[in-house]
């Protein structure tokens, strides 16, 4: 029923491992994620009412998905009506056939695009280049990430795993020149090459941040302004809209401009932010289409305690405080949409591949649901996911051994008493230091990164009996 | 079935029925209580050029800012007398037609507009295509924007701003400093696409 | 006041010394302490890790033993956010247990409204707080403010404290390579800082602690903050 870039390829284990051995991508992603943490922490300490921001935020969503169809068929016929033509999707390769086709109908060969994780979502990019339509994506880090014939590692930083000088080579490679590896050198670079294609382009393709059921607007939020540049000068402009995108209201927005730009870059306020309402005569594009798409929505919508995922805003607040994406990157994870709410929306979106998984890269620490700004519990998603598996049959059997084990006192006494006893030849080896460096498979696993501790001599119920006399 | 009928069926079935209730406990009005002082901060915070003048002094500080532009593109309802100082050369948009985009796109072109309304705390300029603002390209495209705001149009936080436009259906852009990418090791650079330079005249009185 | 001690698996058989720690430390204090041997397991591991079945009837174990106690006290914080925070969602009538069962230092600091328990403990030692401790329980400087009262016992700031150790249950042997990436940074904070001891709440994470840090050249050792609590001289 979905389908695009969400299905990992390669199981999370595997895949961890091998961008683990990369300590470049490592000293890159500490040092940005702390960076942005960082900003982040100020600039939210500042604002007095940050929870009631975030309970108001997580309940607008909760609201649009509870009266879903219903705003949808209000956003499409008051975006109609300002003049905008309204598509639906049922998959990514349907969405994919309409862009398509909407741009053959232009005759353009070359669409400038905003930064979208919709469109990145259903392979958009792809399609095009395989219709013998040149996409250029306009947002630096995606530019960067295109040019280097790379994928995304992170929603809204899209190319955190290059430093500088990495990406220095990659646009020297491609004949954009920057006199040195400065930020602003690199920036000035890349608005060099992508000014002549704004100034030419005849169709702009779009996400959006947030579609407004009562208006029938669109928004879009942007730091460079290459965003208002597409969305602007073009003739046609196509954006390509998640179902869960929708607001009831305008006056929502005044919720989420607060939370998305302090929870995504750590600043108060984004640089650009773009709204607008099908065509307007004399002021940019004036043919205008929004496609929507499920592409795996409804499936997670059903789920009683996964469908908080669909109230996220794309922020990438979990993906900076998260441990895991800290080691590992975006690319890990198998899915254009990375990190801790990658873990719970990917595997939702789409059961295939290797997207099983992904619930189980978190230690569950939390983090994630603390920096939120829809108060998305990622940890119970992802241990809600967890009850579906997969489930190795051994570990399977040992948990049933356990619960069958500790949950009666003969038996639990018995099975600790075992456990002591079957660990004594192994402390003879371990020696003074108390605790085994080399285990036998599988719990190889745990010794390969530290050593085991051993059962104690005597276990806590048998000195209870011993001290009080009972047990 | 189409896939309109084909989404909206699948999202009926799966959404859930029960009614959820928003709570709006959030400050609708934002408690500071100099507002220029405060928009002033945010926007020198985002490398905007800040000038603070009196009615009468508003001319020169436009003329002065506008010193090293040899051509200023002004939206038709621009007020004359804010460009009454600036020697060189004016083109209103619209009048009688658009300006090409390559007029704006010229070396030594700025652009000067009003505004709709400005929010202090976050340091942001909204544009609501009014007729001192013009449409969205000519906030864009010139590399320099000199944006004009009357202390009367600074409103607190996000909420009170947001409820201040007369119609939030025309083209909105809000603008919280020059444009900048934050895309290289998450450093701030001022200056990509968007004008690199935003250069603010706060009207006081 | 009669405090039934809630030990937990792992204490019961890896970490007794937890356990007697807190029976003397609560002693010391004059209370009486009791330990139901119906008890096994909260279910944590099991619900943590998608067996939710084979959870409840661990659960409701639990519900049964400790039903009727003043206070339900256990040295682990992710054990007692486990009770906290699941059991409502498992079994709705678990409420009145639930709400009398306490991480150590809510129970010392909360209930009891103590904060020196009279302990001595001449160490360097610093304070990892561990997630389900920090996010879950909430626990705050409940336990530092322990630690601070303990006679010559210097307590040193750890840097990046919050971040998670990397433990995470089955976590750690599902993805190993990650898991030791963040103990190894883990280490070198805790290595850096001087300690001898680094003290925590959940023996679980210290067991994977202190498996890194005996693989490391310096002094620190992990120690459960009870045992600190526990010790005169």
């Amino acid at each position: 029923m979905s389908g695009g870039n969400i299905v990992a390829r390669r199981p999370f284990p595997a895949a961890a491992r091998e961008e683990l051995g990369d300590a470049q991508l490592r000293a890159n992603l500490r040092k940005a994620t702390h960076t942005i943490r960082d900003k982040r922490l100020r600039v939210v300490g500042e604002v007095p009412d940050w929870e009631a921001l975030r309970q108001s935020g997580a309940a607008i969503k909760d609201d649009v998905l509870s009266r879903l169809p219903e705003l949808l068929e209000e956003f499409e016929a008051t975006a109609t009506a300002a003049g905008a033509t309204v598509h639906w999707a049922r998959d990514a390769a349907e969405a994919c056939a309409v862009v398509t086709q909407l741009v053959r109908d232009t005759g353009a060969t070359e669409v400038v695009k905003v930064k979208s994780m919709a469109t990145q979502e259903i392979g958009l990019n792809e399609a095009l280049e395989a219709a013998g339509i040149d996409a250029v994506e306009t947002d630096l880090a995606e530019l960067i990430v295109q040019l280097a014939d790379d994928t995304p590692s992170h929603i809204l930083v899209p190319a955190i795993h290059y430093n500088r000088s990495q990406i220095r080579e990659i646009f020297t490679r491609n004949g954009l020149s920057a006199l040195t590896d400065d930020p602003p050198a690199l920036a000035e670079a890349a608005r060099r090459h992508l000014r002549a294609k704004f100034l030419s382009a005849r169709v702009g393709i779009s996400g959006a941040n947030f579609a407004v059921a009562e208006s029938g607007a669109l928004v879009v939020v942007e730091s460079e302004g290459n965003g208002r540049m597409c969305l602007t000068l073009p003739e046609t402009l196509i954006s390509v809209v998640g179902i869960e995108k929708i607001l009831p209201t305008f006056r929502d927005l005044e919720v989420f401009l607060q939370l998305l730009p302090r929870s995504s870059t750590g600043e108060r306020m984004n640089p650009y932010t773009s709204l607008w309402t099908g065509v307007t005569p004399g002021d940019g594009p004036q043919t205008v289409h929004i496609v929507l798409v499920d592409n795996g929505r409804t499936e997670t919508l059903a789920d009683d305690v996964g469908r908080q995922a669909l109230r996220c805003i794309r922020c990438s607040a979990c993906l900076n405080v998260c441990p895991v994406y800290e080691r590992v990157g975006g690319h890990a994870y198998g899915s254009v949409y990375p990190g801790p709410i990658g873990a719970i929306l990917s595997p939702q979106m789409s059961g295939e591949g290797a997207n099983r998984t992904l619930p189980y890269a978190s230690t569950l620490c939390g983090a994630c649901y603390d920096a939120c700004p829809v108060q998305i519990n990622i940890p119970e998603v992802l241990v809600h996911l967890r009850q579906t598996g997969p489930h190795p049959v051994a570990e399977r059997a040992a948990m049933r051994a356990l619960s069958w084990a500790m949950r009666d006192r003969r038996r639990y006494t018995a099975a600790l008493r075992a456990a002591r006893r079957g660990a004594a030849p192994v402390r003879w080896v371990a020696g003074r230091r108390g605790t085994v460096r080399h285990l036998p498979w599988p719990l190889s696993r745990w010794t390969s990164t530290r050593d085991a501790p051993l059962p104690a001599k005597q276990t806590f119920r048998e000195w209870w009996a011993t001290e009080r006399g009972q047990a | 079935m189409s896939a309109r009928d084909e989404v909206l069926r699948r999202v009926r079935a799966a959404r859930p029925a029960v009614p959820v209730a928003v709570p709006r406990e959030y400050l609708a009005v934002d408690g500071a209580e100099d507002l220029v002082a405060l928009l002033v901060d945010r926007l020198l915070d985002y490398k905007a050029t800040v000038r603070r003048c009196n009615p009468d002094e508003l001319a020169g500080t436009v003329a002065e800012l506008l010193s090293g532009a040899s051509t200023v593109v002004a939206p038709s309802g621009a007020p004359e007398g804010w460009l009454s100082g600036y020697q060189g050369r004016v083109l209103r948009d619209g009048e009688p037609q658009q300006l090409a985009v390559a007029d704006l796109d010229a070396p030594g072109v700025a652009v000067l507009t009003g505004c709709a309304v400005a929010v202090a705390r976050t340091g942001t300029l909204i544009l609501d295509a009014g007729p001192d603002q013009g449409r969205r390209a000519l906030s864009l495209v010139p590399d320099h924007h000199v944006c004009v705001v009357h202390s009367g149009q600074v409103a607190g936080g996000v909420p009170e701003a947001l409820a201040r436009l007369a119609d939030p259906t025309q083209p909105l852009t809000l603008i919280s400093g020059p444009s900048a990418t934050s895309d290289i090791e998450l450093n701030r650079v001022e200056g990509v696409h968007g004008p690199r330079r935003l250069d603010v005249v706060v009207v006081v009185g | 006041m009669k405090v039934a001690l809630f030990v937990t698996c792992v204490n019961d058989l890896v970490f007794p010394g937890t356990g007697r720690a807190v029976v003397q430390v609560l002693e010391r204090l004059g209370h009486t302490v009791e330990f139901p041997v119906e008890q096994g397991c909260c279910g944590q591991m099991h619900a943590n890790s998608g067996y939710r079945e084979e959870a409840l009837p661990l659960v409701a174990n639990f519900v049964k033993t400790f039903d009727g106690y003043d206070a339900v006290v256990g040295p682990s914080g992710s054990c007692v956010a486990m009770v906290r925070d699941w059991y409502p969602k498992l079994v709705p009538d678990a409420t009145e247990v639930v709400a009398r069962t306490y991480e150590l230092s809510e129970l010392l600091v909360d209930v009891l409204g103590v904060t020196d328990v009279g302990a001595t403990f001449p160490h360097r030692v610093t304070y990892h707080p561990t997630c389900h401790g920090l996010r879950l329980l909430h626990l705050g400087d409940r336990p530092r403010r322990l630690l601070e009262s303990v006679r010559d016992l210097e307590l040193l700031d750890l840097p990046g404290a919050e971040e998670c150790c990397g433990f995470g249950g089955t976590f750690s042997v599902k993805n190993a390579g990650v898991s030791g990436a963040m103990l190894a940074d883990k280490c070198r904070s805790i290595v850096d800082t001087g300690a001898e001891y680094v003290a925590a709440v959940d023996n679980s994470c210290l067991a994977h602690i202190g498996g890194g840090l005996s693989r490391t050249s310096g002094p620190a050792k992990a120690i459960h903050y009870a045992e600190i609590l526990a010790a005169t001289s």
